[in-house]
């Protein structure tokens, strides 16, 4: 079999991420614009929060809402400690994130454990039940969190031309944390006991998975990323308030962006952020606030409609296509998990 | 002392009283056939066997061990497999990664490590290779004909080397021919000494695989015995056309 392109799979599967995180970690140094920057830096946030979402929703098929809540919890954990604490600010505010990330994970344990008796529907009410509960707490709990006065968290103190660097490596580094573990999970036998419940969890029960700690494991695991995300927030916008970090818009967006991306892949999470959130910003910049409602609305129904299975899916589906009318060969169905580690992307030869 | 043992199993869901006092012994071996009119009560004590439903009263033992109040996944692991009435798979996942979700490993450290041991892999080429779908392993298992799902659903459940299967219709809605070869693959794997509990309403396949047949009427046990005293009883007749 001749062919002018040959791929080695191995280069797909390591040599892509490598580009992307070369071209992640130069990013500001190639731009060294604090505007530029800033959204640079949301965008990191968006994206890591929609890949810890995935841990858990993407692969076990729970269609959590309520990830804002550890999300609050984070944000709140750094300002408390660091406010009553009157730690000072700078580089040694950082080592609170994972804290901050423990403290969310802690609390997602009894939460996880009531809300997972239930499925389907009432799941996803009773996680989207709690943002609201807990956003009522943040207010009405004034001794402990001020209520909607809010709370100013220290003053990082780093210089005005490069203050925004700290935020956007850590920030990066969370999020390649979270993809290798979401990697890693994928690729191991608990990985596959959590596809399992995603397709038939009572078949799964069935064949020996203990699928109640397999669920709430991979949502402790969530949350811890979620609340150091949250942590990494509220240093870096330096002021919190109820409305913002226990915000059920946010939960939606995240899902959304998982949803665009490709939930249950890999890299879907990280690409939906990069396309909304950038689109976001674009309309908060050019238009009123107003017309992003309607886009982001207008853009969940298409997905729906058009890319149930997300953009990551449906490309690979028409590349595999592609590779076939060349004559490549290919297997004969488009496998369902583009980025399975040991199945590597490029159809496999045959004949 | 028989391997399964159900004593005096009562469910009622409202009203109906799906399981009446219910019991019945499987032989360590045998290929016990369980026969009924639509609605005795078959589904449901298998669900009860298996741990999907809690019985309202009456005792369940494998091996001696009671597992009447056990979950499906400690049953499964004590060495009770079975398959449903429509097939339950795990679509999205390919043949090959179905094959693994049984595979029993212990410990957190065999679960974080990769999803497919090659020794693991090797049993279920050889697993696939038994009911004929290895040229399917690479494919998402949606993708497969309702006949090739169960065969998939079968090997799902050897590899974890059971020593009883629970059937529920293997051959409802699957061809003649491969309900001939299922008949015979059974009667290896019970040479092999694996213990089989079949429900089936196609009497060809009933008679010609088991050793011993029993009835369920009404939720309860009519009658049991080998295939021969089965075919002329005339209450077992009674049962399925009404009196």
């Amino acid at each position: 079999m001749d062919r002018s392109l040959k791929l080695n799979p191995r280069l797909i599967t390591f040599g892509w991420p490598l580009i992307l995180l070369v071209a992640a970690v130069s990013f500001p140094l190639v731009f060294p614009n604090a505007a530029v920057d800033n959204v640079a830096i949301l965008t990191l946030i968006f994206a890591s929060l929609a890949t810890s979402w995935n841990i858990f929703a993407g692969y076990t098929g729970y269609n959590a809402l309520g990830h804002t809540v550890y999300f609050g919890f984070g944000a709140y954990t750094m300002a408390l400690i660091s406010v009553n604490q009157q730690l000072p600010g700078g580089f040694g505010l950082f080592l609170l994130v994972p804290v901050a990330g423990v403290v969310a994970a802690l609390c997602a344990v009894p939460l996880g454990w009531i809300s997972l008796r239930t499925r389907g529907h009432a799941f996803v009410v009773i996680t989207l039940i709690a943002v609201f509960i807990f956003q009522l707490l943040a207010f009405n709990l004034r001794g402990i969190t001020l209520g909607s006065t809010g709370i100013f968290l220290p003053a990082p103190g780093f210089a005005l031309d490069w203050y925004f660097l700290p935020y956007y490596y850590v920030q990066l580094a969370i999020l390649v944390l979270a993809l290798l573990i979401s990697w890693y999970i994928r690729s191991s036998r608990y990985g596959l006991w959590l596809l399992a419940i995603r397709d038939d969890e009572d078949r799964a029960e069935g064949l020996g998975v203990r699928t109640g700690a397999g669920k709430l494991s991979a949502f402790v695991i969530s949350a811890f990323f979620t609340g150091m995300i949250g942590a990494m927030y509220a240093y870096f916008i330096g002021s919190i308030y109820p409305q913002y970090v226990f915000d059920p818009a946010l939960s939606i967006t995240l899902v959304l962006m998982a949803f665009l991306g490709g939930v249950g892949t890999l890299s879907g999470p990280v690409v939906g952020a990069l396309i909304l959130e950038i689109a976001q910003q674009y309309f908060s910049l050019n238009a009123q606030t107003g017309y992003y409602q309607i886009f982001l609305g207008a853009l969940f129904l298409i997905i729906m409609l058009l890319l149930p299975r997300g953009i990551v899916r449906s490309l690979f589906r028409l590349w595999s296509a592609w590779r076939i009318r060349r004559g490549a060969g290919g297997s004969p169905v488009a496998p369902e998990r583009p980025e399975q580690p040991e199945r590597p992307a490029v159809a496999v030869e045959r004949g | 002392m028989s391997l399964l043992e159900i004593h005096g199993v009562s469910k009622a869901f409202g009203g109906i009283r799906a399981l009446d006092a219910c019991s019945l012994t499987v032989e360590q071996g045998s290929i016990t056939g369980l026969i009924g009119p639509n609605g005795s009560g078959k589904t449901t004590l298998f669900n009860v066997i298996t741990g999907y439903e809690r019985p309202d009263a009456g005792v369940v033992t494998f091996n001696g061990a009671d597992i009447t109040q056990a979950t499906p996944s400690r049953i499964f692991g004590l060495g009770l497999g079975r398959t449903f009435q429509l097939v339950r798979i795990f679509p999205r996942l390919t043949v090959m990664e179905n094959m693994h979700i049984a595979v029993q490993r212990s410990g957190i450290r065999a679960l974080l490590s990769r999803w497919s041991a090659p020794h693991e892999r090797a049993r279920a080429s050889e697993l696939l290779d038994f009911v004929g779908l290895t040229h399917l392993a690479d494919a998402p298992a949606e993708n497969l004909s309702y006949g090739q799902k169960k065969l998939l659903e079968f090997a799902m459940i050897l590899i974890a080397e059971p020593k009883v299967m629970l059937l529920d219709e293997p051959a409802g809605g699957v061809n003649p021919t491969l309900a001939a070869q299922l008949t015979e693959r059974i009667k290896t794997l019970n040479q092999r000494g694996i213990t089989f509990l079949v429900v089936e309403h196609n009497m060809q396949f009933v008679m010609s695989l088991c050793d011993k047949v029993a009835v369920m009427h009404r939720g309860t046990l009519l009658t049991e015995g080998d295939p021969q005293q089965i075919r002329g009883n005339p209450a077992v007749l009674e049962a399925y056309l009404g009196d």
